[in-house]
């Protein structure tokens, strides 16, 4: 089987909430692919989509070119996370993958595989109920893992780790990646993929507003602008503003400027006797790309009219 | 970028519907309340059968009935007038009249004028005078006509009409071998023939002559609930009797009597050809209820329905925990096939139900048993092919309402909701129509017709005989339907329910 995730055109409407509105893209093998978004952008939905529990209005979402209803032993082609709080409290975690393990055909040996991968040997035969989100999180990849899939899709899987279970988590979902699966991980925070993902996915209400890697989004974000660190920062704004630059001041940092090369910045500031002790290249960070990505996106923000009625 | 896509180290085996039982074997089994829940349910089946329970004063001399021909417990009490008749031959008589005596229920030992239905006055010809002898017979009755019955079940119809002095009725039996024909007439010049009886069996010598007889008065009120009532006599009136044989000296036996009749008036006087018989007791099969006096194998199971809601709320969490969990979205992507997961679901709490049920229905029935006769309660002899059809019913009855269970489960997704609907539909029709009647007979027959209820029939062992008048209601063991047809109404709603649980999981996002 090809391991490939394809989503065309999904269209899924909830009541009076449009949750897809033309989802389509692509997840390759070999790399992990960041699914980003904020909440109600239509990550889950477009998940739950692709497993066949839930049916959308129109468009198609295939695995390996298949619908996921068609694959006969389906964890064997797809592994998949999508709440890690969906176990029966009172079974043991143990118990949880053996049954899951018997529903493919696949014995308890793979069970004790998967236990060992996701390194929760300690604590397997207890129940599940009393594991925390940390640890349901493990369990949850475990089962994901245990028809040793070419695919797996995990909804928001950093949710509730501590901070070694993310740098865990990190590492892990690499090594599946250059394994030759498709690894497709959701989150709403992009800093948890920061240093993870290969490739992003941008969704904001209902679509894809970026599709690319995380090397072309950082220089699209960056924007030819530059960056100076000065002792001076009202000086400085004041005789660059003077040549047409848009400055930004965030806090103590440095001062960020657009519309003028560096070497133009340089210029100006020696000739007008400003001090400053870098100019550079801006390199915005993966947080800002998302932010400026999805500002138009983001479900909560107040429409215009209801600001000007504050 | 150019990547080796990854190829799974998993050997591709066979997998089919097998591998889904499997998981929600072990899904079952892995959760410790509901195998709790198991054989609760199961205990508290067999508790109910081992529980002091019901009380009795039998022993083995007050509480055996005969045996008949057929096997079958009967009561054979009559007064009988007779002489012995060697090969064949055949007796004649006319039935001048027939009255009787019925208890007036408000007065203790008052009696007044009246005759129950199926009082009895005629002639027959049985093997010995010991109760439960084969026999056939000729008789007037007290409102069904001249009847001709033969070894306690057989009934055939005559002349219609009551007997009297304007309107004699004239009866023979006629014995060839092992058959005897009954033949009746209104002028004893005019005969047709009612019917024939094959006694097998029936010896050279068998005794002939006249009888009368009386079963219990019955008077039910409340709609069949509540049911009063007390022996009755007859006295019939004989004459013209004539025999193909010259008449030997006529004896006079209470058969099978002991003395119970009312006042002590069962006898016969003679006066010239003119025979008067008085007789109270019955010639027909022993029944339950309010005309008998004792209780079925079924009153060992009537932990069942305690049982049934235990299981039923285990079948129930089997399904909606899934729901409450969110666990629907693991089993759903493991098993994108909705339909088989349901049928996964329901052969697994369906085989494990009935495993319960069986075993628990086992101890009930044949320990149970024991100890309503310990206790002096008369219980009603089954055969032991009847004895496993209500155990394995009984367990099929639980198996079935635990895979209604499941699928109301599915349909609402809510356990308590769940339960509830499978109680009110289950359990209260039976509870108010069988455990605890408080019904009247019409509305609890249709109840027990239609509702999931019926499937309680399965455990009814009694049999509903027309000649014999009795309060035929489920509270005292006569179900509406046959006990398989019972059990069908109950499959057939779990089809029901199954279809629609089917057609929803399908069609709903999980």
């Amino acid at each position: 089987m090809e391991a490939t995730i394809e989503v065309s055109g999904l269209r899924k409407r909830f009541g009076p909430t449009l949750a897809l509105d033309g989802m389509s893209f692509t997840v390759l093998p070999g790399q992990v692919t960041g699914f980003v978004g904020p909440n109600g952008a239509g990550k889950s939905t477009t998940m739950r989509v692709v497993l066949g529990l839930d049916a959308p209005d129109a468009g198609t979402a295939l695995i390996g070119g298949r619908p996921y209803q068609s694959l006969r032993r389906p964890l064997t082609g797809v592994g998949a996370l999508l709440d890690a709080a969906a176990l029966q409290p009172s079974r043991s975690a143990r118990n949880h993958l053996l049954w899951l393990a018997h529903s493919q055909g696949l014995t308890a040996s793979r069970v004790d595989e998967v236990v060992a991968q996701s390194g929760l040997q300690a604590v397997i035969r207890r129940k599940a109920g009393g594991y925390s989100l940390g640890m349901r999180q493990r369990l949850g990849i475990a089962a994901a893992l245990l028809g040793d899939p070419p695919v797996l899709m995990l909804d928001e899987p950093f949710n509730g780790m501590d901070p070694e279970g993310i740098v865990w988590m990190r590492g892990f979902l690499r090594s599946l990646a250059a394994q030759g699966r498709a690894v497709l991980v959701s989150s709403h925070l992009m800093g948890e993929l920061q240093d993870t993902a290969d490739h992003l996915v941008v969704a904001g209400r209902g679509r894809v507003i970026a599709d690319a890697s995380v090397a072309e989004l950082i220089a699209t974000a960056s924007g030819g602008r530059v960056s100076v660190a000065t002792t001076a920062p009202g000086r400085a704004t004041e005789v660059l503003s003077a040549a047409g630059a848009q400055v930004a001041a965030a806090g103590p940092g440095p001062l960020i400027i657009a519309g003028l090369e560096a070497e133009r910045v340089v210029a100006l500031l020696s000739r007008n006797a400003v001090p400053f002790s870098e100019v550079s290249a801006h390199r915005a960070t993966l947080e800002d790309a998302y932010l400026e990505l999805t500002r138009d996106a983001v479900e909560f923000r107040p429409a215009p009219s209801e600001r000007a009625a504050r | 970028m150019t990547v080796t896509p990854y190829q799974s180290r998993l050997r591709e085996g066979p997998y089919g519907f097998a591998d889904l039982l499997h998981a929600e074997w072990t899904k079952f089994r892995t959760v410790r309340g509901w195998i709790i829940a198991v054989i609760v349910g199961g205990l508290a089946i067999a508790a109910f059968a081992l529980a002091p329970g019901q009380q009795g004063s039998c022993n083995v001399s007050s509480c055996t009935a005969p045996v008949g021909p057929g096997g079958e417990e009967v009561s054979d009490s009559f007064y009988f007038v007779h002489q012995p008749l060697s090969g064949n031959g055949s007796i004649t008589v006319r039935v001048a009249s027939l009255t009787g005596e019925i208890p007036v229920l408000t007065q203790r030992a008052a009696m007044r004028d009246g005759l129950v239905p199926w009082a009895k006055a005629g002639i027959i010809i049985k093997a010995s005078t010991s109760p439960g002898s084969a026999y056939a017979a000729m008789m007037v009755t007290g409102s069904h006509g001249v009847r001709m019955q033969d070894d306690f079940t057989q009934d055939m119809p005559g002349l219609p009409g009551a007997v009297s002095a304007t309107s004699p009725r004239w009866l023979r039996l006629t014995r060839s071998g092992d058959t005897i024909t009954g033949y009746d007439s209104a002028d004893g010049t005019h005969w047709a023939q009612v019917g024939t009886a094959t006694l097998a069996g029936l010896p050279q010598v068998a005794q002939v002559g006249l009888f009368t007889t009386s079963p219990g008065y019955l008077q039910t009120s409340l709609g069949e609930a509540s049911v009063s009532g007390g022996p009755s006599v007859a006295t019939g009136v004989f004459d013209h009797v004539g025999l193909s044989w010259p008449s030997g000296a006529w004896a006079g036996d209470n058969v099978g009597g002991g003395g119970g009749s009312p006042g002590g008036t069962a006898g016969s006087s003679r006066a010239a050809d003119t025979f008067t018989i008085t007789g109270t007791g019955d010639i027909a099969p022993v029944v339950a209820g309010g005309g008998g006096a004792g209780v079925t194998i079924a009153q060992t199971l009537v932990g069942t329905f305690a049982g049934l809601i235990v299981l039923v709320v285990a079948a129930a969490m089997f399904m909606t925990a899934e729901y409450r969990r969110r666990l629907i979205l693991v089993t759903l992507t493991a098993a994108p096939r909705r339909g088989r997961v349901l049928a996964a679901k329901a052969v697994i709490i369906g085989t494990v139900t009935f495993a319960a049920g069986l075993v628990s229905a086992a101890i009930a029935v044949v320990l149970g048993q024991r100890v309503l006769r310990g206790n002096g309660a008369y219980v009603y002899p089954a055969s032991l092919l009847t004895q496993v059809r209500v155990i394995v019913g009984t367990a099929a009855v639980l198996a079935v309402a635990a895979v209604i269970a499941v699928a109301i489960g599915t349909i609402l997704r809510r356990g308590i909701g769940a339960v509830a609907v499978v109680v009110m539909v289950i359990v209260l029709p039976y509870m108010f129509t069988v455990a605890a009647p408080i019904l009247p007979v019409g509305p609890a027959d249709w109840l027990l017709r239609l509702t999931p209820a019926a499937g309680f029939a399965i455990q009814q062992t009694l049999v509903q005989y027309p000649q014999v008048t009795n309060t035929y209601t489920a509270a005292s063991g006569y179900y509406p339907l046959p006990p398989w047809a019972g059990l069908a109404v109950l499959c057939a709603w779990a089809a029901l329910a199954l279809s629609l649980a089917v057609f929803l999981l399908r069609r709903r996002d999980a």
